[in-house]
Parts: C-alpha cells; sequence; structure tokens
C-alpha cells in the first residue's frame, strides 16, 4: 500500500508528466490559454489515460506477450488508443449530452496527444502490475490535469502584462513553464 | 478539380522546411522531443534524422496510396503506415546503434505521435505529387534536424561545458550551468530562442513598413511638386 502511495505522488508531482517527462507538451502549449479549455482538455485526458492505460497493459500481457508479438507493440497500442477515443466519443455522446458538450471538442486530438501513447509505453518499460498501472495512469493524468489547469491561470494574467512584442504568446508562456518546472523540482525533497 | 496552387520547385521546397515554415521554431511542432531529447547536440541530431527518414518513408508511401484510400478512413491509414515505418525503424537503431536507440528511450516509438509527421502527411503528401512529397519531407526533415541541433547545442554548450559530437570534443567554454541541462532549462532556452527569432522578425516587418511609408511620402512630394510646376505653367500661359 505503501508503495502505491509513494507511486501516486511520484507521478503526481516529482516525475509530472509536462514539466519533467515533456509528454503532451502540444496540447499544453495549445490549449491552455483559455480556463475553460484547459478544463475540458485536462479531464478528457484523465478518462483516455487512464482507460487506455489498463486496457494496453491487459492487451500487452494477455495477448502480445503469450503470442510472442511484443515486438509490435508500438502499432497495437496507438490503434488500441485510437479506438479507445472514438468508444468514449460515443459513449459520453450517448449517456451524457452535458458533459459531451464540454469534452467532445477536445476527444479526437487526443489520439496524437503523446502522453496517452507515452503513459502506455511506459507501463509496460516499468514492468509494471495491473494496481500499479491503475494507479500510475491515474495520477499521472491527474498531474497533466492539474498544471495544464494551473497554467491557464498564469496565462489568462499573463496577457494583461507589458510584454515585447515578439516574446508574445508562445515563447513568454515557454518561459514561465519553466520557472514552473523550477519549482515542481522543489517537491523532490518530499519524498 | 480545385484550381492548382502554385508548384514549389525542389530547391523552394527544401529552403520553406529550412527556414520560412521551421518546424521547431515557426510551427511550433513536435514539442516532445524537442524538449526532451535536446540535452546533447549527439541526441538532438540522432532524434533529427531519425524524423527525417521517418518523414521521407511515410510522405512517400502515403502520396502513393492517396488516391487509392477512402477519404473518410484517411487519418487511421495513415497512423498505421507511420507506426509500420517507425516501427522499422526502431529494429534498424536497436541493431545497429545501441547507444542512440537507449538514449532516445521512449521518445523513439513516440515519433508515431509526432505532430510534424501525421501533418504533413494530412496537409501536403495526401494531395501532391511523390515528387514534390519527398522534397517537403527532405525540407520538413532537416528543419526539424536543425531546429534539434541549434537548442542541443546551446544547452550542452552552456549546460555542461563542452560539446562533444562521435568522441569528439567540438568546444569548450569555461563556464557551466547545469541547470540548463534540466528539464527547467529546456523550456527556458527553446522559450529565448523563439522569443529572439519573433523579435527580429517584428523588427524586420517594422523597418520595411518604414522604408514604404518613407518611399510613399517621396513620391507623393513628387506628384506635389509636379502638380504645382502644372499649376504654375498653366497660370504663366494665362497671365500671357
Amino acid at each position: 500500500m505503501g508503495d502505491l502511495l509513494t507511486l501516486a505522488f511520484t507521478s503526481f508531482l516529482v516525475q509530472n508528466i509536462i514539466l519533467s517527462q515533456f509528454l503532451g507538451i502540444c496540447s499544453f502549449l495549445g490549449v491552455s490559454n483559455k480556463r475553460s479549455k484547459a478544463l475540458g482538455m485536462g479531464l478528457a485526458v484523465f478518462f483516455v489515460i487512464t482507460l487506455s492505460g489498463v486496457v494496453t497493459w491487459l492487451i500487452y500481457y494477455k495477448i502480445l506477450e503469450p503470442g510472442g508479438l511484443t515486438f509490435m507493440r508500438t502499432i497495437v497500442f496507438i490503434l488500441v488508443v485510437a479506438a479507445m477515443v472514438q468508444i468514449l466519443e460515443m459513449a459520453i455522446k450517448k449517456f451524457s449530452p452535458l458533459l459531451y458538450g464540454s469534452l467532445g471538442v477536445y476527444l479526437p486530438l487526443i489520439t496524437t496527444n503523446c502522453a496517452v501513447l507515452g503513459v502506455a509505453l511506459l507501463n509496460i518499460q516499468n514492468n509494471f502490475t495491473l494496481p500499479e498501472t491503475l494507479v500510475f495512469s491515474a495520477f499521472t493524468s491527474l498531474g497533466y490535469t492539474a498544471v495544464i489547469i494551473v497554467f491557464s491561470y498564469i496565462r489568462e494574467q499573463m496577457l494583461k502584462a507589458p510584454i515585447p512584442e515578439g516574446f508574445k504568446g508562445i515563447p513568454s508562456g515557454l518561459i514561465a513553464a519553466s520557472i514552473m518546472a523550477l519549482l515542481f523540482k522543489g517537491f523532490v525533497g518530499l519524498i | 478539380m480545385a484550381k492548382k496552387k502554385k508548384r514549389l520547385t525542389p530547391k523552394q521546397n527544401i529552403i520553406k522546411g529550412l527556414i520560412k515554415e521551421n518546424p521547431t521554431f515557426v510551427l511550433i511542432l513536435g514539442m516532445c522531443p524537442t524538449l526532451g531529447v535536446t540535452t546533447s547536440l549527439e541526441n538532438g541530431l540522432g532524434m533529427g534524422l531519425s524524423v527525417l527518414f521517418v518523414l521521407i518513408l511515410t510522405n512517400t508511401l502515403i502520396s502513393l496510396i492517396r488516391n487509392i484510400v477512402p477519404s473518410e478512413i484517411r487519418i487511421p491509414v495513415y497512423i498505421v503506415v507511420i507506426a509500420l515505418v517507425v516501427t522499422m525503424l526502431e529494429w534498424i537503431l536497436q541493431a545497429k546503434f545501441t547507444g542512440l536507440y537507449n538514449s532516445l528511450g521512449i521518445f523513439l516509438p513516440l515519433i508515431v505521435v509526432n505532430c510534424i509527421i501525421l501533418g504533413r502527411a494530412e496537409a501536403y503528401a495526401s494531395d501532391n505529387t511523390v515528387f514534390d512529397s519527398i522534397f517537403d519531407a527532405i525540407g520538413m526533415g532537416l528543419g526539424f534536424t536543425l531546429g534539434l541541433s541549434t537548442l542541443s547545442f546551446v544547452r550542452e554548450l552552456l549546460g555542461t561545458g563542452s560539446v562533444q559530437l562521435l568522441g569528439f570534443t567540438l568546444f569548450e567554454t569555461s563556464v557551466a550551468a547545469t541547470f540548463l541541462v534540466q528539464p527547467a532549462g529546456a523550456f527556458l532556452t527553446l522559450g529565448l530562442i523563439v522569443g529572439i527569432i519573433n523579435t527580429i522578425k517584428v523588427d524586420r516587418a517594422k523597418k520595411k513598413k518604414a522604408i514604404m511609408d518613407i518611399k510613399i511620402a517621396a513620391a507623393l512630394k513628387i506628384k506635389a511638386a509636379k502638380a504645382a510646376a502644372a499649376a504654375a505653367a498653366k497660370e504663366e500661359l494665362a497671365n500671357g
């Protein structure tokens, strides 16, 4: 139990997926300019990563490994992720039109979000067990959601700042992210 | 058929990818490997060349099958093609360049979801000839390699104090700020480089505008002088 707690904490803060693993940067820079967008994207990524992390783990250890097909994992995983996103989109559309209204636009974008395939591959690379996979996937994606929401607040404030013409938008965003990454480095001391 | 766009020559196509539409500094695409592997010049170059290799193959293949694939399912088909090529690359690197394979780590299979590759497939190879698509791929791939090597060169030089390539030391400085090879340094270096490039562009646009303004003012002055001269001549005529 203690191990799982450490793992949760590490994947949520210390090894934060955006600020220290550099996965999902494209969407991080793309949708973090508005708070509502960041929240929608964050939640959609949370659902997709948690689900696809567990599903790809099951496929890898129950189908690919017994069949000696582990070399096919990149192709199989990306197909699973694409299928998961489609199924999730249909399910949300059917059962909760309200949620679909806020998440719908972001779901198709997630297929090519490297955080999703990245977490699926990391689960296998680190030889995680099923509970570990669940905890790692859930907390890594929560880390993504938390950082993208906090960052969207910062960027909304930055719009009011007098920034030189050339540094507006992405460059100043990257520099702010750099300061945030420095702050997150401080969490290393906690474990 | 839609109106045909002006075709770029191979040279223009390559320059477009290298400078005008540089994927790293201008289009801001493929950020994950850009920030993740640029701790040393060797890794940056390795990643850049890997993407160049994948891009040439996928652009060629997708351009070849562009008329067979129904447009509703084209994205899944493209992703499968890209995943196949990346898997091939993984085998080659694992067998021949084990050091690079290990240091690129998870970012190697993640080339599958690199926005540059699917982006070029969708935006260029899906409606251009094979020949043009290959040069587009070479331009974009070299542009990405240029971006990654610039970034990793700066980070390695200032972060570790020297730049190494294939066992040789290329440059040495007396300072080393380890901060730059850490995650925070990646964001900072890229932010500064993109910011500086944008500032230069803004300055240039301003200068161009200033020059145009001066030219327009000068032209207006000449016109006014001519009109005045014509009026004076008329008056002289009238006065006899």
